[in-house]
């Protein structure tokens, strides 16, 4: 795997007693690869989901989008403009219903349209949990074939966001990866957000596309304006290393790219960093060449520990390299709780704690 | 104009132009109509009275013919005609037939499942036979006459409850989950109510194509519309103006829950009016009744405005082979219903009047179909299932690679403990 160009912000570490409203980590941009395109622009995520959106919707005239609050733009502006320029036939307000957002969703897909349907907050996805998992995912399967959804593609928001507390900051994918049938798919920023909601939209599978919502605006750099596709099931190596290997998704691959250049700097341990992009079906032959290399794997998620995606990976990873491990395969993960308010430094897995289970894992 | 007037500190904002207290009533009034209550007339009262609905008549029942199959009114008749009509007739009783075999062969052990339409055979094939070939259905699982009026071949039926390499379901799921792409009829599935807002879906999906000719009809029962899901699809496909039939067979019974003990209003035609749905309830037993109902139903969901008809009907036959009803109602009150009130029995009345049927045509008309039902259900019987790899298929719309390396796992299980598996009911690999 290439190596990305990763520009640093900076290298300052973060108190744990941050100021309100200071991010828990530092954006790390990457340079998207010649092939994306070479025309580039600077977009934050929000604006490169709404760029992704145009384009899919610019070369697919059955393609609809839809959920609470789209029309004028969305809670978050992903949708700002998408309505004007294509009709409100096409970018439309749904009623306040998800299990009604999702199901209506798998009929436009059935009918052999291409449906965007966005859930406004991944911890109101719970509703669409019948759809999703009972119908969605099982639609070709049950049918031999006859139907399916491929073209559907659920968006949500996701993640921590530094106030959001129970139910503005859930990270619900593990929900989600149990289920055959569904992809589930997070983007670390604009570019791999722009080229992975669009490989889920033309994707002949129901797919659900997470995208944290810290990162909205936080996040921003050089991408490509061309249509470009980051294809599904791939991992990608952010940070090249040969001591441990971490995974990690969303805005904790930030957290880990930290971790990794203090543990660099402070214990001159070298650290890989993989964002797994592709959470299910996911790149198993990736992580496994990684962690033969280095002997020791992190994962690591917002998400509460037990039974987080990261007890699949560390499964299947000791499963494949056990005698390659120097270390217990790691997860340094939120807490197994509900997502707390006031408490949200002392529940997320921080820099600092990524780096305690680095520096624990290499003296194991 | 604007007054903006400072008092003690305060500003306060008078507008001229609402002065008056009628002027502010027109104001709300006009605003509550347009904005709130989709241009309904609004008004104000100053009485309080609650609404009781209890008290008021219920939504009522649409119906051609009398109990014992004679027009009321004449002008109602859709005029079938012989050909049409006899293929309704055969169409109803070959499924009833069908239904009596199969439920049979289940106590068998023959196959692991099934459940029948009895009693419901009219409403089926009613609007079965108003809708087009082109229009998409959506079914709960007691909507076979449906499936069977468009063509689905008996042998398909037969395939699909032995699950066997000949069915088209890939042996997937259990009995009667029935779809066929080719007769425009989604793949049924066990959970209840999910079909209702993919429904809607479907039809906005068709609303967009341009000279729409397509309208999508979709089945289930009074239980069903308890889910949250009805709610859902009612409010949808009245929203967002959907070309949408929803059919409600309202037969009494959710299993061995009465409809007493499913919902206190009006049944299901009663919510429509409150979703902004065109309502109409019909005489589920009364097939010319359900035929028209659902051809004006066609008509208007064609403006892109959503239906509700809810037909009434009863189910003269337990939910399932699971299920043995006497357990909660009455052998009485069925045999009552099946008397009293048979979906058949009036249509062949007609057919009988009409002079395009007979008792003779009747005896022949049983033994053919017995004949080939059984014909049919015995090649099933006989036909292999698909190879165990199939299993795998359809996860994806490409195999993953976890699972070409779990289906290798279990090769190489099967390669040491086949003989504890039963390979010999699948085909070999070619």
């Amino acid at each position: 795997m290439a190596l990305r160009n990763i520009a640093l912000l900076c290298g300052r570490t973060r108190g744990v007693l941050a100021t309100r409203g200071a991010a828990h980590f530092n954006f790390q941009p990457t340079e998207a690869p010649k092939e994306y395109g070479e025309e580039r622009t600077k977009m934050n995520l929000c604006q490169a989901v709404n760029n992704a959106m145009d384009i899919a919707m610019a070369t697919d005239p059955s393609a609809i989008l839809f959920g609470e609050d789209v029309a004028f733009g969305g809670v978050f502006r992903c949708s700002l403009g998408l309505k004007d320029k294509y009709g409100s036939d096409r970018v439309f307000n749904t009623p306040l219903c998800e299990q009604g957002i999702a199901g209506f969703g798998i009929g436009v897909a059935v009918a052999g349209s291409t449906a965007i349907a966005e859930i406004q907050f991944g911890d109101y996805i719970f509703p669409a949990y019948d759809q999703l998992v009972n119908e969605a995912a099982k639609y070709r399967y049950r049918s031999g074939g006859l139907f399916e959804c491929g073209k559907l593609t659920v968006r949500a928001t996701w993640g921590a966001v530094g106030h959001g507390a129970l139910y503005h900051s859930q990270s619900p994918e593990a929900n989600f990866t149990h289920t055959p049938g569904i992809k589930v798919v997070v983007p670390r920023g604009p570019t791999q957000a722009k080229g992975l909601l669009l490989s889920c939209i033309r994707d002949d599978n129901p797919a659900i596309f997470f995208e944290p919502k810290i990162l909205y605006r936080l996040a921003a750099e050089e991408v490509p304006t061309g249509d470009f596709m980051i294809p599904l099931s791939k991992a990608e190596t952010v940070r090249s290393g040969k001591d441990v290997t971490i995974v990690s998704w969303g805005t904790q691959v930030h957290v880990s790219l930290e971790a990794a250049q203090l543990a660099q700097e402070k214990l001159g341990v070298s650290v890989e960093v993989i964002d797994l992009q592709t959470i299910q079906p996911w790149d198993e032959e990736h992580i496994v060449q990684s962690v033969k290399k280095t002997g020791r794997l992190i994962v690591s998620h917002e998400a509460p520990k037990t039974s987080g995606f990261g007890a699949e990976i560390a499964a299947a990873i000791q499963e494949r390299c056990f005698l390659h491990l120097e270390s217990p395969v790691a997860r340094s993960c939120g807490w197994d709780t509900p997502f707390p308010h006031v408490y949200e430094p002392f529940y997320l897995p921080t820099v600092w704690r990524v780096f305690d289970s680095i520096k624990k894992t290499v003296n194991f | 104009m604007l007054h903006i007037a400072k008092g003690r500190g305060l500003a306060r904002i008078f507008s001229r132009r609402f002065a008056t207290a009628q002027d502010r009533d027109d104001f709300r009034l006009q605003e509550y109509s347009q904005k709130y209550l989709g241009y309904r007339k609004a008004a104000f009262t100053e009485k309080l009275e609650l609404i009781d609905s209890s008290k008021m008549a219920a939504v009522p029942i649409y119906r051609v013919t009398d109990g014992l199959g004679n027009f009321i009114d004449e002008s109602q008749d859709p005029n079938f005609g012989k050909e049409k009509s006899v293929r309704i007739y055969e169409t109803m009783t070959q499924l009833n037939i069908m239904d009596r075999i199969l439920y049979d062969s289940q106590r068998q052990g023959r196959i692991s499942f099934y459940m029948t339409n009895f009693g419901e055979e009219g409403n089926h094939v009613g609007s079965a036979a108003a809708l087009e070939s082109q229009d998409l259905v959506y079914g709960q699982y007691r909507e076979v006459g449906v499936l069977m009026w468009r063509g689905f071949p008996l042998e398909q039926f037969m395939h699909q409850c032995y699950g066997n390499s000949m069915d088209i379901g890939k042996g997937k799921q259990m009995p009667v989950h029935y779809g066929s792409k080719e007769h425009n009829f989604v793949t049924i599935s066990s959970p209840l109510t999910t079909q209702l807002p993919q429904a809607v879906g479907s039809a906005y999906a068709f609303k967009r194509q341009p000279n729409n000719d397509r309208v999508v009809c979709v089945y289930f029962g009074d239980g069903a519309a308890s889910e949250g899901d009805a709610h859902a699809a009612f409010n949808f496909a009245a929203t967002l103006d959907c070309p949408i039939i929803f059919f409600c067979r309202n037969n009494g019974y959710a299993i061995s829950t009465p409809t007493s003990e499913q919902y206190a209003g009006d049944g299901i035609a009663g919510k429509g009016p409150g979703y902004g749905l065109h309502t109409i309830r019909v005489d589920g037993n009364d097939l010319f009744a359900v035929y028209n109902a659902t051809r004006e139903a066609r008509r208007v969901a064609l403006t892109n405005k959503a239906v509700i008809i809810e037909a009434m009907t009863y189910r003269l036959g337990h939910h399932s082979t699971s299920d043995d009803s006497t357990a909660y109602r009455s052998a009485e009150e069925v045999q009552t219903w099946g008397d009293k009130d048979h979906p058949i029995e009036r249509f062949k009345s007609y057919l009988l009047r009409k002079g395009w049927w007979s008792d003779e045509r009747e005896k022949e008309w049983q033994k053919e179909v017995r004949t080939k039902v059984l014909k049919a259900f015995g090649d099933a019987e006989k036909t292999k299932l698909a190879h165990y790899h199939e299993l795998f298929e359809g996860v994806y719309d490409e195999l993953p690679i976890i699972l070409k390396k779990q289906r290798a796992e279990l090769d190489e299980h099967l390669a040491e403990y086949g003989d504890r598996y039963p390979i010999d009911r699948c085909l070999k690999k070619d």
